[in-house]
């Protein structure tokens, strides 16, 4: 089962956001310690409990996820689905406060837990790259908010304003409940709205639509570090997202592009090139955006940017086989199915439908994914504009660039 | 085709061992939209020192060489394999571990199909001198992604401090020169010792009618010839039970610290029973002092050590085994010297009856969640497999564990020689 609670993305109060699932996921009020809250688990035969905090184009989306085991083949189990809806209530509304603020030891411990979070994002350098891609790309967008928020901002983050907010978001942030499994439905659903009758609010978050940024020449950073390999991380503008007519063309023309390990950036920058061992590009579906990221040789640069650039040159002139769209429209169908065989996936894929305002069933995307046509490519093709060429290379590896 | 049912996990195996030697395990799941189909080698990168298959002489094969036949086996003289299984709509992969090497798929259709080219593509290799250069580039690019990634560098780092002259501490990948002497010919000849079928086996979990399947599979391999094979003879260096190096220091780029205590496993017992109930004694050892509810845990948390990139993994193969504990912490030596403490303690502990009921059944929770996942089956079943185990057994066995072996494998379990300490430390300006 998942709580999924969701705000528009904001730069006042994402570091608290990033902060919360930490200092919740230590204790409640009736199970205060780490230990207490892990031996409840644990006899719900190690039931899985987990709180993260992420964004979606504009939004910023707070998940609580509880997983347990299905009760039918354990001999003797108690009644594993009234424990766990109440736990999970229990976790969301029920922390440990004291005096109108979260336990103060717990807090100050927490905080130091996310300041060295926010320190370690470094280490992982494809990550770091898409980071610095997107602060320069999206310079003053919300989309450009750090999810693990910013070290600046815990000094003046206290276990009292930790709390009011945390009260705030209670009340104002869209709530959507998820259980999925083997089970009685109307018992269940009773059940789980008696539980959570205490989320009052009937708020509904209505999406920003994403402006789209006019951009004149793409710009080119060149950052360096002591490393090995060179990440290069391009950004386009689709200007076109989930709510447009084009975004199941734009889905196959990413997967034709660098979907896929049959896609043109891998046969070109690491087959036929041997520049790479991965070179990929992806969409984000609410902000409009698409990334094309790839691990090189710091000598390497001007060369695979060049093979990258034609690669994209040849998508928008519909340089493609009508063979490799086919192909490509059975792999993200594929990949569809494929998500509906897990209870996470499943769950993901109808929060889709609660962002996007939209009933699409699955079977109709597929349908959209299938009428999909060369020229329906092409045109959302003509609307991609590249942005930001950032390259994150070795010392003295930015000279040559 | 032998078929058994598992009562306590609702499933059903049908299993076969083929006349040419290869093994087949089919998992029917009818509720599954989706097939996954693995087939795997008993070859890993910790073998290097090996008689070839017709041969007498023993040869030692450059580090890195199962990884690279992984990569080039998806390569064909006229196109690549990732394109067959594009147009059947199937998601293809592959991996290389320290001892072995499986390729896999999934898929939603045409699982026939692709079973047949994920079988056909294994077994049949096309390597050229051309296209043994051109993925030294690739692979080339594979390693120095690993070389910037500080959470790899400390895993190999702790391996190699463990261990002194197991090939388990060299790099899965090898390195960028030990890849530069690899050959077409060298390529064949591992190939044709250790893809064998009677060195291999296939697991197919998912939706798919098992019949119709085997007797595919059946025809599929009725079809090939394949040498006449004999035990594979490999050869591993003789390892002291002690560390390589009790501490060892890397400086990287890294914002916090690392530090890493490794332990060094005593040898494990070959016979398949007693080798699971080690396996999972360590698995709940850890659990009890070192997960997030565990009195160790607690004692590194409140004393400020460590922060939310603490682990702890444990892993135990048929001629070695290591565990590990670390994460970031801005006090490397004091995490060390405190979580060496903790270990050294373990001596006189003893888990008591009621925690140790609450442990297992947290195990068998988990197990039969995770088995929800068809990848997770199939791999899991696999890697079993190679020690003789047969995984769909691994509740009733979890079940039967009893506290006091537990208790007294746990008082012998740790000695101070086999610990050592990996740490890596932001560059000096």
């Amino acid at each position: 089962m998942i709580a999924k609670f969701r705000t528009h993305l904001n730069r006042e109060d994402i570091t608290k956001r990033a902060l919360l699932p930490y200092v919740l996921r230590q204790g409640t009020a009736l199970n205060p310690s780490r230990a207490e809250i892990e031996s409840k688990l644990d006899e719900l035969y190690g039931a899985g409990l987990g709180i993260d905090g992420g964004k979606r184009g504009e939004s910023h989306i707070m998940s609580f996820r509880l997983e347990l085991a299905n009760d039918k083949f354990i001999p003797n189990a108690p009644d594993m689905m009234q424990a766990g809806i109440e736990l999970l209530k229990e976790v969301i509304f029920e922390p440990n406060v004291y005096n109108s603020a979260f336990n103060e030891d717990v807090f100050n411990r927490e905080k130091e837990t996310l300041r060295q979070r926010i320190k370690s994002v470094k280490e992982d350098k494809m990550n770091y790259a898409q980071m610095r891609l997107i602060d320069e790309m999206c310079e003053g967008e919300s989309y450009a908010l750090h999810v693990q928020g910013y070290e600046a901002d815990l000094d003046s983050i206290t276990a009292g304003n930790l709390y009011e907010y945390y009260k705030n978001l209670l009340v104002n942030d869209q709530l959507d409940l998820y259980i999925l499994g083997d089970f009685n439905v109307e018992e269940t659903k009773q059940l789980a709205v008696k539980t959570f009758s205490q989320k009052i609010s009937e708020e509904i978050v209505t999406s920003n639509h994403a402006e789209h940024k006019k951009i004149s020449e793409p710009r080119e950073i060149i950052e360096e570090e002591n490393i090995q390999q060179a990440k290069l991380h391009i950004g386009y503008r689709t200007n076109c997202t989930y709510k447009d007519p084009g975004y199941y063309a734009l889905q196959v023309f990413n997967g034709i592009f660098g979907g896929f390990p049959n896609s043109k950036l891998f046969m070109n920058v690491r087959e036929k090139h041997s520049l790479a061992y991965y070179a990929a590009s992806r969409i984000e579906s609410h902000a409009g955006l698409m990334f094309v990221f790839s691990g090189i040789a710091p000598e390497d640069y001007n060369k695979a940017k060049e093979i990258i650039e034609l690669q994209f040159k040849d998508m928008t002139a519909g340089e493609f086989t009508e063979e490799i769209l086919e192909e490509t429209k059975g792999l993200i169908i594929n990949d569809i199915l494929e998500t509906l065989d897990h209870p996470q996936g499943i769950i993901e894929l109808y929060y889709q439908q609660v962002l996007s305002e939209d009933n699409v069933s699955t079977d109709e995307m597929i349908e959209h994914i299938r009428n999909v046509k060369k020229a329906d490519i092409v045109e959302v093709a003509s609307k991609i504009q590249e942005d930001t060429v950032y390259l994150l290379t070795n010392n003295g590896g930015g000279t040559d660039a | 085709m032998h078929k058994q049912l598992y009562e306590t996990i609702g499933e059903t195996l049908y299993k076969e061992k083929l006349s040419n030697g290869l093994t087949v395990f089919l998992l029917p799941k009818q509720e599954m939209a989706k097939t996954y189909a693995i087939f795997g080698t008993n070859y890993g990168s910790i073998d290097q020192d090996f008689v070839p298959i017709g041969q007498k002489e023993r040869i030692k094969v450059p580090e890195g060489i199962a990884h690279f036949l992984e990569h080039k086996l998806f390569e064909k003289e006229d196109r690549d394999v990732f394109q067959d299984f594009g147009k059947q709509g199937a998601s293809a992969n592959a991996f290389t571990s320290f001892t072995s090497t499986a390729y896999l798929f999934s898929a939603t259709d045409n699982i026939m199909e692709n079973t047949k080219t994920l079988i056909d593509f294994v077994q049949d290799p096309y390597f050229s001198e051309s296209s043994v250069e051109k993925e030294k580039g690739i692979i080339a690019q594979e390693i120095t992604m690993y070389d910037d990634q500080p959470d790899w560098q400390s895993f190999m780092g702790t391996i190699k401090s463990l261990f002194h002259n197991h090939p388990v501490n060299i790099d899965i990948a090898g390195t960028v020169e030990s890849i530069q002497d690899i050959t077409k010919d060298d390529l064949y000849t591992c190939y044709q010792t250790f893809y064998h079928p009677e060195n291999m086996v296939i697991f197919i979990a998912g939706n798919f009618n098992a019949e119709e399947m085997m007797a595919m599979i059946q025809k599929n391999q009725a079809a090939k010839t394949f040498e006449k094979m004999e035990d594979i003879q490999r050869f591993y260096p003789e390892e002291p039970e002690t560390v390589a190096e009790k501490k060892k220091i890397l400086e990287m780029p890294v914002s916090i610290p690392k530090s890493i205590v490794g332990i060094k496993e005593k040898s494990v017992p070959q016979d398949p029973l007693e080798f699971i109930k080690v396996d999972l004694y360590l698995d709940i050892i850890m659990d009890h002092f070192y997960s997030k509810g565990g009195q160790f845990y607690q004692d590194l948390y409140q004393s400020g050590l460590i922060d939310s990139s603490f682990y702890y993994e444990t892993s135990i193969e048929k001629n070695f085994g290591y565990s590990m504990i670390g994460g970031n912490t801005e006090q490397p030596d004091e995490f060390a010297e405190k979580v060496q403490a903790q270990l050294l303690s373990l001596s006189t502990k003893v888990i008591p009856n009621d925690k140790f009921e609450t442990l297992k059944r947290k195990k068998i929770g988990q197990v039969l969640r995770s088995m929800n996942s068809v990848e997770y089956i199939a791999n899991q079943y696999l890697h079993y497999n190679s020690i003789g185990f047969d995984f769909l057994q691994l509740v009733p066995v979890l079940e039967g564990l009893e506290a006091e072996e537990l208790n007294a494998f746990l008082n012998n379990w740790i000695s101070e020689d086999r610990l050592a300490v990996f740490q890596i430390t932001p560059e000096k300006k």
